[in-house]
């Protein structure tokens, strides 16, 4: 698949235009035309456009956001957008530039949203880390609200809808929507049980609220003056349009890439001069995570699979988050593997135990078979704790926590069990006996005056 | 021990007007008594539970959650390392290593001076510049362990002071809604369909 032309570009449009963040940058250059477009139909008209569209949403669970969006149930108000901007997966970059780079795309994206659904407040809550990007979106709304493009009668017509920006304070969890709910009431960032708390139906203070990802809503003012038949040419099956990727590791070229959804093949996104442009010089591909790290690894036979969540998920893996991490032929598959893990055992909220358990004993074996005291028991203890938390070692994963970050943790070491044993062994076979004083021989990570 | 000032209590009120629930605002309160104080003490929680209707036990319950929202005093700057995937790939590790012997410390302590506290992170959302790592939430990619070594002695000199506000200072520009521009927040129990969508939808 040929790359795509910059012309052809729809939300990275412009991430290379210096002054996108000003709003005179942003108006020159078609800003809030989208938005003043959609004001002129009724809501319902966006609401099938983006159906007709097939958008799906870019936070990582790849729902149609037409569909989710008519989840909302009839008559009950007042109704809420809140849109995620807490990007934090491991490997995936790609909102952080977006709200740094074009903020007013991702406040008219969000209003075009809150108009279609009936949303009379939006809440864009970023993450906590992410300094620029939050300096950026207030200066963008404090324009925008100066312009009447955000607040009271927008664009002088009976659309009124504040956009509040807020901010978190650092855990992954509150990506997952629920968990950024809980988070924004002001508690801690816990997901909630789904069923009853979808939150398109009983979402922040138990109303409706539409939880839409900050790439997902950059499509809608191009959406909404291009129409969706226009969107749903691009691309193949049911992955529409153009998604960005985040290709990081081991290639010549890391970077994000905005590339046609559904045809474009990992192939293309590894190698293509335009896009990664190979495996870095002198080295060959080992593996590859393709969409951030709750998903289950590919290797050199899934290079020609095309981006599209159909075949990806055939495949047993999934397209997550848009983020693709490369790892060539130096990498210690044992290591890369237990880094993975140690994120998901750091970021576990604690609520169930499968996931708050599991994913720290996961942690704590791998370090010691890292750390030389591994024993030949350990796979199948590994695999073993891998099948508490996602009984079957299905994929998609049978579900018996309450968010899919525990299950996520058995991908990486699934993944390099059955494709790197040799590496497992290797360790395991170098590894000394544990010494007999200590029980358990892992470090712990503690302050060294906390008097462990 | 300080509970917030009367500016910061102006700008508290301000920020929690924008919420249809006041307990909404509770982490860009957190975050203002760090930027007060440098982290959020005892003081600041009580005042905010005030401000905000709920208990101390309540705030500490929410702050604790949070890994941005420090309950001790740390340096002047948190130098976080990313150690994560993409990051250890190209090295994220062996940087932190370097900043642990620059600094002559290990990882989550603070250096006698109390100018740095050094933390090894997890992921960033910089993944495509690896090795990267954040000095008080502001980023620096395809850092060199050389580069790393220049930062921690400019930041020494004084000379970042522009760029780098001390701990606990996030962003700098700030949300203001005008008052005559204001929509005003959505109230749970408001029940009503907006304008825009009443001739569609009923109430
Ligand atoms: C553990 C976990 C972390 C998540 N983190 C994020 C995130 O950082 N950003 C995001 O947009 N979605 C994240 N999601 C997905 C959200 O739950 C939700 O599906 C998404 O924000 C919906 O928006 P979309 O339909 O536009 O993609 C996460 C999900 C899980 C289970
Ligand atoms: S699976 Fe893990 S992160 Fe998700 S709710 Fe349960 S304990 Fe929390
Ligand atoms: S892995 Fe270091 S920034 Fe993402």
């Amino acid at each position: 698949m040929a790359p795509l032309a910059s012309t052809d570009r729809i939300v990275s449009r412009r991430l290379e235009q210096s002054d996108a963040h000003t709003i005179a940058g942003y108006e020159g250059t078609g800003g809030y035309e989208g938005l003043k477009a959609a004001l002129g139909r009724p809501p319902q008209e966006i609401v099938d456009e983006v159906k007709t569209a097939s958008l799906l949403g870019r936070g990582g669970a790849g729902f149609p956001c037409g569909v989710k969006w008519g989840f909302c149930p009839p008559g009950v108000w007042p109704r809420y957008v809140v849109i995620n901007g807490d990007e934090s997966e491991p490997g995936t970059y790609k909102d952080r530039a977006l709200m740094e780079r074009d903020p007013h795309q991702v406040v008219e994206g969000a209003l075009i949203c809150a108009y279609a659904v009936g949303a009379a407040q939006v809440f864009l809550y970023v993450r906590g880390e992410m300094a620029l990007a939050q300096e950026r979106l207030a200066q963008a709304l404090n324009d925008a609200y100066a312009k009447g493009y955000v607040g009271e009668n927008i664009a002088g017509t009976d659309f009124s809808c504040d956009v509040v920006l807020h901010w978190g304070a650092g855990a992954y969890i509150v990506g997952e929507e629920t968990g950024l709910i809980e988070s924004l009431e002001g508690n801690r960032g816990m997901p909630r049980l789904k069923p009853p708390f979808f939150p398109a139906a009983k979402g922040l203070y138990l109303q409706p609220t539409i939880v839409n990802n900050v790439e997902t809503v950059c499509n809608l003012p191009w959406i909404v003056l291009n129409g969706g038949d226009a969107f749903a040419e691009k691309g193949a099956e049911t992955s529409r349009g153009t998604r960005l990727f985040a290709v990081s590791g081991h290639v010549q070229r890391p970077g994000i890439y905005e590339v046609e959804f559904g045809v474009t093949t990992y192939r293309d996104l590894l190698f293509d001069p335009e896009y990664g442009g190979g495996i870095r010089e002198g080295h060959a591909l080992k593996c590859f995570i393709p969409g951030g790290a709750s998903a289950p690894w590919f290797f050199d036979e899934h290079l020609d699979l095309p981006l599209e969540t159909g075949a990806v998920g055939k495949a047993g893996s999934m397209m997550g988050s848009g983020a693709v991490v490369v790892m060539d032929d130096t990498t210690d598959a044992v290591r890369a593997a237990w880094r993975v893990v140690r994120f998901f055992a750091n970021e576990s909220c604690g609520k169930c135990t499968p996931c708050r358990e599991g994913t720290n004993w996961l942690a704590k074996i791998m370090r010691r078979i890292l750390d030389g005291y591994g024993r030949p028991s350990d796979l199948d203890l590994l695999r073993d704790v891998c099948d508490n938390i996602s009984p079957g070692l299905a994929w998609p994963p049978r579900m018996t926590t309450i968010c899919p970050l525990g299950p996520s943790a058995v991908s990486p070491i699934l993944s390099t069990i059955d494709r790197f044993r040799d590496e497992y062994d290797a360790y395991i076979a170098a590894a000394v006996p544990a010494p007999t004083t200590v029980s358990i021989p892992v470090r712990i990570r503690a302050k060294e005056d906390a008097g462990v | 021990m300080p509970r917030l000032t009367r500016e910061n209590i102006e700008l508290a009120r301000e920020i929690i007007s924008r919420y249809p629930r006041p307990r909404s605002a509770l982490i860009p309160l957190l975050h203002l008594a760090q930027e007060q104080d440098g982290y959020v003490t005892d003081e600041a929680m009580e005042h905010i539970g005030e401000l905000v209707g709920i208990t101390p036990a309540e705030v500490l319950g929410t702050c604790s959650f949070y890994e941005m929202l420090k309950l001790e005093p740390v340096g002047r700057y948190l130098v976080n390392v990313c150690t994560d995937i993409s990051c250890m790939l190209l090295g994220g590790a062996e940087l932190l290593e370097h900043a642990e012997e620059a600094l002559d410390l290990k990882a989550g302590n603070t250096t006698a001076d109390g100018l740095f506290t050094l933390e090894d992170v997890e992921c960033q959302a910089a993944c495509t510049e690896a090795p990267c790592l954040q000095v008080n939430y502001r980023y620096f990619t395809n850092v060199a362990p050389a580069a790393l070594d220049q930062l921690l002695e400019d930041l020494r000199a004084g000379q970042m002071d522009g760029d780098i506000p001390p701990h606990g200072t996030l962003h700098r520009i700030r949300q203001h809604i005008p008052p005559e521009r204001a929509a005003g927040p959505a109230l749970p129990d408001g029940g009503q369909a907006p304008a825009w969508m009443a001739p569609a939808e009923g109430a």
